[in-house]
C-alpha cells in the first residue's frame, strides 16, 4: 500500500490537484452533526469525526491516541537536482496538520528513516505546535557503528533535528536482529544502556523502551533486564497473521504481548498492517472481510485487531497518503473492539492468507540501498502483487498461462527498472542482516529470477 | 487505369516495407517479411536465385516496374516529387541520359562488393538507404508513440502495450541516413527520378534489362500531335517527344504519360521488336564475390552513448557499462562469421530494428560502416530469440532455430581478474555462472589450497557460445569483469 510505484505517486499528485476539494469536504464534515446524518439522504458514506479518537493512558499518565503516526514512510518527490528523491515537506505538513486536528498525538521516527531525513522533516512539521501537545518517539539506530561516541552523537542529533529538549519515548532500535551478541555490542558493552537510564533520570527521556524483531531467546533475555532497566514500554510487531503465525525467525505476537501484559508493560504496535500486505490481499479475502462489514475498509480489520488489546498504548501506521490517514482515523474514532467471533473470523482469515506463497516483505527499506543497485523491496512487492492477483503460473500448461506470463513480465518492467531487477543480484548477502522479517533476500531474488527466466524462455 | 493500379500497389508496398522497419516486436515479419526478401540487392547478396530470376523476368516482360512498385526508395521519391511539383502543370522536361555517370556508379558498386567494402555497397543500395532512413527517423517516432500508449495502458492496468527504450545506436549511421535523405529529397523534389537514373545501381541494371522488355510505353506517331505534354509530365525525363522516342533504360513504367496524353497516342503494349533474352544480369549476382578484407579490419567502436537512467532515492547509483575493446567483433548467430556477414549485409537495419535486447547496432569503421555488430552493455543475446535471423533479407544472417542457436559459438567469454568484484569488493558473486545458458562457467575457489576462499569464474570456452549473459549481468562497472571476444568464423559445438 505504501509502495513507491509511479502509479501511487500520481495518485497522490492527483490528490494534490484536488486538494481544495478535499479540504472543503473535510471542512464540511467537521460541521456535520449526528442530526444531519439522520435527516433524509446521507451526504457521504465516510464522515471522519475530529473529536472521537480513542485514547489510552500509560502508567505514567500519558494520554496517547490509539492511532500513532509512523514517520518511516513520508511522501517523497523527485529531487530538483535529478538525483533521487526528497521528502515532500508540504505534503508532510498537511498530513501532520490533519492528524493533529483529528486527535493523533503520537509521532514515531528514527534517525535512519527515509534515508535519514525523517527526523528533520518530522521536526519541521511538529515544531509548529506547542511541544506539550504531542508525544515524540525516536530511536537509537546505531546499526553500522556501535561505538559509544557515535551512539551518543546520534542521540544528541535527534534532539537537534526534532527541535526539542526532551524525548517522550526513546527506543533501542530493532533488538533481535543479529541475535543477543549484537544487542550486547550495541547497548551493553559500550555502556549506552546506563547512559540512557541516566538521561531518563535527568528528564531528557521520559520513557525508555525497545523495539523488537527476532528470536524468542533475545526477547526473553532483554525482557529479563526489566528489573534493572525498568522498560517503560516495548514496541512489537502485532497483527492478526503474526498473532499465531509469525514468519521466519519472528516470534508469535500472542507470546510477545502476553509476556508484556504479564509485567504490566504497555505495548506499542508496529506493522499492524504488515506494510500494506493486510490491506492488499487476494480478491476472495477482500470479499470475505467486506461481507462481514461492508462499509469498512480491509485495513480497518487489521487496525481493530491491533487496537482491541487493552494493554496496547498506541498502534503505529506509516501513512503516506491522506486516504490512509483518514481511513485509520475513522477506524479509531472511536475504536469498535473486536468481538470473540471477530477474533475467530480473523484467525480463519489468517489461515486462508497463509496459503498464498507471498514473501513477508513489509517494504521497510531497511535492506536498502543495495550496493549493487537492486531495488529489493520493489522486486519482492511486485512478486507478492502477482501472487495475490493470480499471475504466478505454476506451469506452462496452466489455464491462462499466456495471459499470466505477459502480465508478469510487463508489470515487472514497469515496477522495477531493468538494471535494478533480480538478475543483477550477485548474492553478496549484505542485505540479509538488515531484514527485520529475516527474509533470505538473495535466495528469494534468485528464485524469482529463475522463475522469470523460465517465463521468458517459455520453459516453465 | 494502369497508373491507378501502379499507385495502389506502390502505396501498399511502401506501407508494408515501412512497417517492417517500425515494428520492433518482429511479429509483422511473419506476414510481410517477404516484402524485404523481394528487394533486388538483398536478393542478389543472399544468392536468392528464385527472386533474382523472377525480378529479371518481370523486368524483361514489363520493364522497370520494380522501381515503381517494389523499391521503397523509389516510391518515396514519387511521393516527394508529387509534393514538389504540386500546382505545376508542366513540371518536367526531356533530358539526355547521363550514361557515363550511371555506369561509373554501377562499377563502383560492383567493385565495392567484390573488394569487400561493404559500407560503400550498402551506401548505394536503395532498399538499404530507405531502411536506414526508416530505422533512424521513423522508428523512434513509432516507439515514442508506443510508449505513450504504454503509459496510458499502465494507468489503465492493461498489458496491451509495454514501453521500449529509444536510444541512439550510432550517430554516424544516423547522419549518413539523414544526408542520403536530404540528397534524395532535393533530387526528387526538383526533378523526379534523377537519383534512380543516375546514382542507383539497381536502376542501372534493371534499366539495361528493360531496354529489351517485351512490353513498353510506345508513342503512336500517327496519333501524336506533338504537344509534348507527355515529356513535360515524365518524372524520369525519358520521353523525347520531338523524335517520338523513349529511353527505356530510364522509364520506370509509372504510366503518368498515358494519362496525360489527350489524343490516346501513348500506350503500354507489346513492342514491335521482340525482346532479346539476355543473361547480362547474371554477371552481377552469379559471381561470388571474393572479399579481400582481412580480419585485421578491426576498429575501435566509437559509438556515441545516449544515456537515460534516472535514480530513485535510496538506490545506489548505477554506472553505465562501457563497450570493451574486442579484438574480434561479434556478429549474430546465423551469420556464419564476420566475413560472410559483412560480405552479404546491405546495412538495411532490419535486424537492428527488431532486436529486442538492444544488442545489435550499426558498427563504425570505414569498411563496415553501418553494417551491424553486437555488444552487450545494454542486454545480451537471449536464448529464446532468433529474430534477426528471421528477418534478414540478404542472407547475411541465415535463418536458425532456438535449438540450433544453443550450439552456435559466436564468441567466447574472457575473464578480467582486475575488474571482478571478488577482487575489488571482496564479495561472493557468481552472477556470470548463475546466468550462463550453456553451463560454460563454473565457480572455483580463488585459492586452490583453500576451498573456503571466495570463488572466481572458470570459463570452459568449448561450451561457451558467446551470448553475453555473463558480460551483461556482471556487476563490475563500467567495464565488466567478463566479456565476449567474437569469433571470425562461427563454430557449431
Amino acid at each position: 500500500m505504501e509502495n513507491k510505484s509511479d502509479k501511487n505517486i500520481s495518485r497522490r499528485k492527483f490528490l494534490k490537484i484536488v486538494g481544495i476539494g478535499t479540504a472543503t469536504s473535510a471542512a464540511a464534515l467537521y460541521g456535520c452533526s449526528a442530526d444531519s446524518e439522520k435527516s433524509g439522504s446521507v451526504k457521504a458514506a465516510r464522515q471522519i469525526p475530529a473529536d472521537k479518537m480513542t485514547y489510552r493512558t500509560s502508567p505514567k499518565g500519558d494520554r496517547v491516541s490509539l492511532l500513532g503516526y509512523g514517520c518511516m514512510r513520508w511522501p517523497t518527490i523527485p529531487s530538483p537536482d535529478g538525483h533521487g528523491d526528497i521528502i515532500d515537506q508540504d505534503a508532510v505538513n498537511e498530513l501532520v496538520d490533519y492528524a493533529i486536528k483529528h486527535g493523533v498525538n503520537y509521532f514515531d521516527t528514527s534517525p535512519v528513516y527515509v534515508q535519514g531525513w525523517s527526523e528533520t522533516s518530522t521536526g519541521i512539521a511538529l515544531s509548529r505546535y506547542p511541544r506539550e501537545s504531542y508525544y515524540l518517539a525516536t530511536k537509537l539506530s546505531n546499526f553500522s557503528n556501535y561505538t559509544r561516541d557515535n551512539s551518543i552523537a546520534m542521540y544528541r542529533r535527534s534532539f537537534k533535528d526534532l527541535q526539542t529538549d526532551y524525548i517522550d519515548y526513546y527506543l533501542l532500535h530493532s533488538i533481535g536482529n543479529g541475535g543477543i551478541e549484537t544487542f550486547r555490542k550495541r547497548y551493553v558493552e559500550n555502556g549506552m544502556i546506563d547512559f540512557l537510564i541516566g538521561e531518563r533520570k535527568a528528564g531528557r527521556i521520559r520513557n525508555l523502551g525497545f523495539s523488537f524483531h527476532g528470536t524468542v531467546d533475545v526477547f526473553d533475555e532483554v525482557l529479563a533486564m526489566h528489573d534493572k532497566v525498568h522498560w517503560d514500554f516495548v514496541q512489537i510487531q502485532l497483527n492478526y497473521v503474526d498473532w499465531r503465525h509469525a514468519s521466519g525467525n519472528n516470534v508469535n505476537a500472542e507470546y510477545l504481548y502476553g509476556e508484556l501484559s504479564k509485567r504490566g508493560i504497555p505495548a506499542i504496535i508496529m506493522e499492524p498492517l504488515l506494510g500494506g500486505r493486510l490491506s492488499n490481499v487476494p480478491e476472495h479475502i477482500v470479499a470475505r472481510l467486506k461481507q462481514r462489514r461492508p462499509e469498512d475498509s480491509v485495513a480497518s480489520w487489521a487496525f481493530r485487531f491491533a487496537g482491541s488489546h487493552d494493554d496496547v498504548l498506541t498502534v503505529l501506521s506509516g501513512m503516506t497518503y491522506m486516504e490512509h490517514l483518514q481511513d485509520n482515523i475513522l477506524t479509531y474514532s472511536p475504536l469498535v473492539p473486536l468481538t470473540k467471533e471477530d477474533y475467530d473470523y480473523l484467525e480463519e482469515t489468517a489461515q486462508l492468507m497463509l496459503k498464498y506463497p507471498t514473501i513477508p516483505c513489509n517494504d521497510c527499506q531497511y535492506c536498502m540501498p543495495c550496493p549493487y543497485g537492486i531495488d529489493i523491496p520493489a522486486i519482492l512487492l511486485h512478486y507478492n502483487k502477482c501472487v495475490n492477483e493470480g499471475n504466478v503460473p505454476k506451469s506452462g500448461k496452466d489455464e491462462g498461462y499466456e495471459r499470466m506470463r505477459r502480465a508478469y513480465l510487463i508489470s515487472y518492467d514497469r515496477s522495477v527498472p531493468k538494471l535494478r531487477q533480480a538478475d543483477h543480484c550477485i548474492g553478496c548477502r549484505q542485505c540479509v542482516e538488515h531484514c527485520p522479517q529475516s527474509i533470505d533476500i538473495p535466495n528469494e531474488l534468485h528464485r524469482i529470477d529463475r522463475f522469470i527466466e523460465q517465463l521468458k524462455q517459455d520453459t516453465l | 487505369m494502369l497508373r491507378k493500379l501502379r499507385l495502389t500497389v506502390a502505396i501498399l508496398a511502401l506501407l508494408a516495407v515501412t512497417l517492417l522497419f517500425l515494428d520492433f516486436t518482429g511479429t509483422l515479419h511473419v506476414w510481410l517479411g517477404w516484402m524485404a526478401k523481394l528487394q533486388f540487392v538483398p536478393a542478389v547478396l543472399a544468392l536468392n536465385v528464385a527472386v533474382v530470376v523472377a525480378l529479371v523476368i518481370v523486368t524483361l516482360v514489363f520493364g522497370r516496374v520494380y522501381c515503381s512498385v517494389i523499391c521503397p526508395l523509389g516510391i518515396m521519391q514519387d511521393i516527394i516529387a508529387w509534393f514538389g511539383k504540386r500546382g505545376k502543370k508542366l513540371p518536367y522536361a526531356y533530358s539526355p541520359a547521363k550514361s557515363w555517370l550511371r555506369y561509373v556508379m554501377l562499377a563502383v558498386f560492383v567493385v565495392a562488393c567484390v573488394a569487400g567494402v561493404g559500407s560503400l555497397a550498402a551506401l548505394l543500395d536503395p532498399y538499404a538507404s530507405f531502411g536506414r532512413i526508416a530505422n533512424g527517423f521513423l522508428q523512434p517516432l513509432y516507439q515514442w508513440g508506443n510508449n505513450l500508449l504504454a503509459y496510458f495502458a499502465e494507468r489503465a492496468d492493461s498489458y496491451a502495450f509495454y514501453s521500449v527504450e529509444v536510444w541512439l545506436k550510432s550517430l554516424p549511421t544516423l547522419i549518413i541516413a539523414g544526408a542520403v535523405f536530404v540528397f534524395v529529397f532535393v533530387l526528387a523534389w526538383r526533378n523526379g527520378r534523377t537519383y534512380c537514373n543516375t546514382v542507383c545501381p539497381v536502376g542501372t541494371v534493371l534499366g539495361f534489362i528493360s531496354r529489351f522488355s517485351l512490353m513498353k510505353i510506345t508513342i503512336d506517331e500517327e496519333k501524336c500531335v506533338g504537344c509534348h505534354l507527355c515529356a513535360r509530365k515524365c518524372k524520369a525525363a525519358c520521353i523525347d517527344s520531338k523524335n517520338h522516342k523513349i529511353d527505356y533504360s530510364r522509364c520506370v513504367d509509372c504510366f503518368d504519360c498515358i494519362d496525360s496524353c489527350t489524343h490516346d497516342a501513348i500506350a503500354f503494349r507489346v513492342a514491335k521488336r521482340p525482346a532479346v533474352q539476355t543473361g547480362a544480369k547474371e554477371k552481377v549476382d552469379g559471381s561470388r564475390r571474393m572479399f579481400l578484407t582481412s580480419a585485421a579490419a578491426v576498429t575501435a567502436t566509437g559509438l556515441i552513448k545516449a544515456q537515460e537512467k534516472k535514480v530513485d532515492g535510496g538506490l545506489a547509483v548505477i554506472e553505465d557499462k562501457k563497450i570493451p575493446e574486442r579484438a574480434t567483433r561479434i556478429t549474430p548467430p546465423g551469420s556464419l562469421g564476420t566475413r560472410h556477414f559483412y560480405q552479404h549485409c546491405t546495412a538495411c537495419q532490419l535486424c537492428v530494428s527488431v532486436c529486442p535486447n538492444q544488442v545489435l547496432r550499426p558498427s563504425g569503421g570505414l569498411l563496415t560502416l553501418m553494417q551491424p555488430e553486437m555488444s552487450y552493455e545494454r542486454g545480451y543475446c537471449r536464448p529464446e530469440c532468433v529474430k534477426c535471423s528471421e528477418v534478414c533479407p540478404a542472407g547475411a544472417i541465415k535463418p536458425i532455430t532456438k535449438e540450433e542457436k544453443t550450439a552456435i559459438q559466436i564468441g567466447h567469454a574472457v575473464w578480467i581478474k582486475a575488474n571482478c568484484v571478488v577482487e575489488t569488493d571482496g564479495v561472493e558473486c557468481g552472477n556470470c555462472a548463475r546466468h550462463c545458458p550453456s553451463g560454460a562457467i563454473q565457480m572455483v575457489p580463488e585459492d586452490a589450497s583453500n576451498p573456503d576462499s571466495l570463488k572466481i569464474p572458470a570459463v570452459n570456452v568449448e561450451r561457451c557460445i558467446g551470448c553475453g549473459a555473463c558480460e551483461n549481468l556482471c556487476p563490475a562497472r563500467p567495464f565488466s569483469a567478463i566479456y565476449v571476444e567474437g569469433h571470425e568464423r562461427h563454430r557449431t559445438i
